[in-house]
């Protein structure tokens, strides 16, 4: 494997009395798009949550960028370097576009370019125009694009992202999927939770299967496209 | 025979028009779906005809009585059952309890202070429960099951009140795809056998492609296009505006299920 | 009345108005990012007055130049403010994620707390502060005469809501606050240190409070009953104008300002009525308050703090509710000392049981119980003394005057939830208090009521308490009947979720006011039984300290449990009655022993007794499962 940035071992996590997560394998490289996959339950948000640090992880090893972050609260997790995309959007909606991104403003690290709002504006043009309207007056799929922009504005090395078409219309979801695309351009590396095959198939190099708390298989897309028992067993497609 | 007639509703939110003379018609025994992009007005068209809000214009009528502008409980007594977005149950009740209590709430006793709640409409909540396939899980806490489980126990709640037409704001939302196929296919067996209406709006294209009777576009708030699923899935402007590529192969590929 | 004395009126309310928006504006900041209702911010106000009078004078040695004198007021104010950051990292850290009623109740630990510390600091006596120098005198506006100091104190509050206003929009600090106002979890993620961010909102929060404090000391004389009488102040103003909202609790001081200022020329001794009318009006048409934001009633996603499926009693509980009552009667086998302790004990049992009705079963976090406790007791009482009536047409009235008050107040209250409701219902008990306290004709004000006794067959301490077992004993197990009927069972649902309940057809509104109606009358009834216990009554059987108390008593018997209250309260009576004499920091004792309960002990007696139950299941399976083990080696 080519450089990882980020190394997960042995990963366990949950709620209350609840066991989810029971010792989660994964690995990014730098500058890939992953697609965390799985049924409902498995355990996807669950993961990123704890990898992020908004979820107390209860064993095992989080490994970013050489060093190991499992226990860190998440602010530290973030002005490390590895940005979270919540589902369900959780845009500040009293606060106007500008002061969003504003929220989410961290230093580059050296020698990197810092993402700005006017660079951002270059990539998702619509917010451009709604600078100075407040986040409650947008629509869903603007919400969803301002909570990446929002991310990116702390300039991360890795991102970790959590359902992003759920409940959007499949124009939107394009829409999304270009976004996954520009921030690979940019070097950024994905982790993208996902249920949508062919979301997932259209942005990601390779893919992971989580099931009921482990990682049960991973391989490249293709691979997956071509394996209908492995979608069958575990996707229920 | 018309259930459900919406006529002209007008809703406005600050300047903003969220629904603009929206008008349709329900059958009984029908399912319709209203789909378009988020913030089309299709919640806000939702709670109109559930009562949630209040509308600016318009009128709603079911079988004949004009409901505009009542409240939920007041919507639901006429016979309107619904179900959320998120699954709304009563999470300090076993299964079984949440259906006696809405079988308590729609025998109008909550205002009983010394009967044993626990004791009544036992029976009755059962064999809802077994309607949904619930029966066997009867004394569980619903804090306790899986999702897919949970919404399940919300359609048993919505249809305790004898309802003759159903609301289900995105039904599937936050479930696995087989879960979704399962839930829909048993929310429209109950729907033909027992004449009951069903309004759903809906993200998943299988969902609503291979259940729906036919199927509203809403796009800003107002009504791009109506038809069988056939004809708005053909619908150039409906593939522009929402389903996009993916969404008119999705669409494609639920007809084809459903006719085969 | 003349045009110049109304404007000088107006002027004056314009005064109070500035002072009430700097207290207020603190105590809403705090509440917007941390949501925690700061009941200590009252105290934060009287330790800026404090802190003020003993600084200010000191200065003014030096030199009597008016800028020492504001030197002192801003210093006592970043002094509290960097009280405030004790308070948050040493408590409120702590409890972000508890349920609201412990964090309402950790900071009434702190409340106590202060109130001995300052009078041990302080002592007792009132304490003048200096006049502030070049502010002395008095201004002629056409021919009436107005304190310069009324004037520069109408120009601070706009000051500080515009320093607000460019602090909230255009710093970095600012735009955080108001993001982690909304979601606080999100901010975090994004790489903001939540910890630097709350503990600067209290630094800010404490400092507005100390600044409204230490501004005040050329008018009123710093004095350990600040705290209280201004912290409802506060709330009635952050629930008129919104909570949480800046601007709102402006507007809101405003109007009460105006309206006490012109208020006393109509009604000179009911301003009160009229700012709870003010509150009532606003809350109907706007029940978010004038410019508050509508709580989002997401339904619940993590089980509710509270009852959960009542059961019925199952051999251990049947055998403690037997011995209880065994106690309960063989009591006056005892010394006279027990039975006043148990006649005592009972009260305030049916007291936190109607309670834990509303809070464990329903949701609805009342701060303000003693309200209907104190008004039944007041409605029992006044008939003997005033109308000659005897004590059992009096003890019928009781629980009558308790649930009047409940439904009237109550029609309010179910208006909202959450947080929003339990400072309603502490405005409230707070103006039933204060109402009760002024109306000295006809209440005996301070002094209170003395000749409740009960009717000579029941006027024997061991009858009275029979008579007092018989009936709350009674009622609470009426009451218990009502949780696993359908309408307690109603209640909880609405608790659960009340978009859920209203889409099955239930009133939830109705409900809500049914229930508190219906706890109202039960205290009504306890507050009437301990006006004969005792033979008197006096306004502290309204006041915050005994609503507290009840929630204590809840709070340790657990509020999850059906008939943890009657234990609660047993304990805390009996834990009150013996260390009370022997202590003269009983506040001190009790605020601590509230934290500590919410730190180390949320779920009360109950829980620890379910807790044990659990450990000595684990040890029972642990062993069985040894002995199989054991038994199957050779």
């Amino acid at each position: 494997m080519a450089d990882p940035v980020l190394q997960v071992a042995g990963l366990r996590a949950g709620y209350g009395l609840a066991e989810v997560l029971f010792g989660v394998e994964l690995h990014l490289s730098r500058g890939e798009v992953a697609a965390l996959m799985g049924r409902n339950g498995a355990g996807k948000s669950t993961t990123l949550k704890a990898i992020m640090g908004l979820l107390p992880p209860r064993g095992g090893s989080v490994r970013f960028a050489g060093e190991e972050i499992a226990g860190w609260a998440p602010f530290r997790i973030a002005r490390r370097g590895l940005g979270y995309v919540p589902e369900d959007r959780r845009v500040f909606t009293e606060l106007t576009v500008a002061e969003n991104l504003e929220v989410g403003r961290r230093p580059a690290p050296p020698g990197h370019p810092a993402w700005t709002p006017e660079r951002l504006f270059e990539v998702f043009p619509n917010l451009a125009e709604m600078r100075h309207r407040r986040a409650a007056a947008m629509s869903g799929g603007e919400q969803q694009m301002l909570t990446i922009a929002r991310t990116l504005m702390g300039n991360p090395e890795a991102v970790l992202l959590d359902e992003p078409s759920e409940g959007l219309a499949p124009v939107i979801v394009e829409l999304m999927a270009e976004a996954v695309l520009r921030m690979k351009q940019e070097g950024i590396a994905v982790l993208v939770s996902e249920q949508n095959l062919d979301f997932a198939a259209a942005v990601a190099d390779r893919a992971l299967i989580l099931e009921k708390g482990t990682v049960r298989w991973q391989g490249s897309i293709a691979a997956l496209e071509a394996d209908e028992d492995v979608r069958r067993a575990y996707l229920t497609v | 025979m018309t259930l459900l007639a919406v006529d002209r509703l007008t809703k406005r939110f600050g300047g903003v028009l969220a629904a603009k003379d929206v008008s349709f018609a329900l059958n009984v025994g029908e399912m319709l779906a209203i789909i378009g992009p988020n913030g089309a007005g299709k919640s806000t068209t939702f709670n109109m005809v559930g009562g949630q809000l209040r509308p600016d214009g318009g009128r709603v009528t079911l079988a004949g009585q004009d409901v505009t502008g009542l409240p939920p409980r007041q919507v639901c007594r006429l016979g309107v059952g619904r179900t959320f977005q998120v699954a709304q149950t009563f999470l300090s009740f076993t299964v079984l309890g949440n259906v006696q209590m809405a079988l308590i709430a729609h025998h109008r006793q909550t205002r009983r202070l010394l009967a044993n709640a626990a004791a009544m409409h036992r029976e009755a909540a059962l064999a809802l429960l077994d309607r949904v396939g619930m029966a066997a899980q009867a004394a569980r806490p619903v804090g306790e099951l899986a999702y897919g489980d949970v919404k399940r126990v919300e359609l048993a709640i919505a249809l305790a009140a004898a309802p003759r037409l159903l609301l289900m704001d995105e039904p599937t939302a936050g479930m696995a795809p087989a879960e979704r196929a399962a839930l829909m296919a048993l929310v429209a067996g109950i729907a033909r056998q027992e004449g009951i209406g069903v309004l759903f709006t809906e993200h998943d294209m299988d969902a609503v492609f291979a259940h729906a009777d036919r199927i509203l576009v809403l796009v800003r708030g107002e009504i791009i296009a109506r038809g069988t699923p056939e004809e708005v899935r053909a619908d150039p402007e409906v593939q522009r505006v929402y389903l996009g590529h993916s969404g008119t192969r999705a669409a494609a590929r639920a007809r084809r299920a459903a006719d085969g | 009345m003349e045009w110049d004395f109304l404007l000088v009126q107006a002027l004056s309310g314009l005064a109070s108005a500035s002072s009430l928006f700097v207290m207020a504006s603190g105590l809403t900041i705090v509440f917007g990012v941390t949501r925690i209702v700061n009941f200590a911010h009252g105290s934060f106000y009287m330790l800026g007055a404090y802190v003020a009078v003993t600084i200010v004078p000191w200065l003014l040695e030096f030199d009597r130049s008016p800028w020492l004198f504001f030197a002192g007021v801003l210093a006592s104010a970043l002094a509290v403010g960097a009280l405030g950051v004790v308070m948050e990292v040493m408590l409120l850290r702590r409890i972000y994620r508890v349920p609201e009623l412990f964090q309402l109740l950790a900071t009434f630990g702190v409340v106590l707390i202060v109130q001995d510390l300052v009078l041990l600091a302080w002592g007792p006596v009132d304490i003048p502060g200096p006049r502030a120098p070049g502010l002395r005198h008095g201004v002629y506006i056409f021919d009436q005469r107005f304190p310069a100091y009324e004037l520069f104190l109408i120009f601070v509050g706009p000051a500080v809501l515009a320093l607000l206003w460019l602090l909230m929009r255009h710093t970095r600090f600012g735009v955080l606050i108001r993001a982690a106002t909304q979601d606080r979890e999100m901010v975090g993620a994004l790489g903001v240190n939540q910890a630097m961010l709350f503990t600067g909102t209290l630094f800010l929060g404490a400092a507005l409070a100390g600044l409204g404090g230490a501004l005040q000391i050329p008018r009123i004389s710093a004095n350990p009953q600040m705290d209280l009488s201004v912290i409802t102040d506060a709330f009635v103003v952050t629930v008129i104008g919104g909570m949480g909202s800046v601007p709102g609790a402006f507007l809101a001081a405003l109007l009460i300002g105006q309206l006490q200022a012109f208020g006393v020329l109509v009604f000179p001794k009911i301003t009160l009525v009229l700012v709870f009318l003010l509150m009532a009006a606003v809350l109907v048409v706007k029940p978010w308050g004038l410019l508050g934001k509508p709580e989002t009633a997401a339904g619940r996603t993590v089980l509710p703090e509270g009852i959960l499926d009542p059961r019925p009693l199952d051999l251990a509980g049947k055998v403690l509710a037997a011995l209880a009552l065994a106690a309960v009667l063989a009591l006056p086998l005892l010394d006279a000392y027990a039975v006043k302790v148990g006649t005592e004990v009972l009260v305030l049992a049916l007291a936190a049981f109607s309670l834990n009705f509303l809070v464990g079963n329903g949701g609805i976090v009342s701060f303000g119980h003693a309200a209907y406790f104190g008004l039944g007791a007041y409605g029992a009482g006044l008939l003997v003394t005033k109308a000659g009536l005897p004590m059992e047409p009096a003890l019928v009235a009781a629980p009558v005057a308790g649930g009047a008050f409940a439904a009237l107040f109550g029609f309010f209250v179910v208006r909202l939830s959450g947080i929003y409701l339990a400072m309603l219902t502490l405005a409230f008990a707070q103006i039933a208090y204060a109402v009760v306290f002024q109306w000295v004709e006809v209440t005996g004000g301070d002094n209170g009521l003395v000749g409740v006794w009960p009717s000579r067959w029941a006027a024997s301490r061991e009858v009275y308490h029979y008579l007092t077992a018989a009936v709350t004993v009674a009622a609470i197990i009426l009451l218990r009947r009502v949780i696993h009927a359908p309408f307690g069972a109603t209640l909880r649902a609405a608790r659960d979720s009340a978009p859920r309940a209203d889409a099955i057809g239930v009133d939830v509104r109705r409900h809500r006011w049914l229930g508190f109606t219906l706890a109202g009358a039960a205290a009504g009834l306890a507050g009437g039984l301990y006006a004969f216990s005792k033979g008197s009554i006096d306004p502290t059987l309204l006041g915050i300290p005994l609503s507290v108390d009840f929630l204590s008593m809840i709070l340790l018997g657990g509020i999850q449990s059906v008939l943890g209250a009657v234990a609660g309260a047993t304990v805390f009576h009996a834990v009150k009655d013996f260390f009370m004499p022997l202590t003269d920091h009983w506040r001190l004792f009790l605020g601590l022993s509230i934290i500590a309960m919410v730190l180390v002990f949320p779920r009360g007696l109950a829980g620890a007794w379910t807790e044990l139950q659990r450990f000595y299941a684990r040890v029972h399976r642990l062993f069985t499962a040894l002995r199989k083990w054991a038994e199957r080696q050779p």
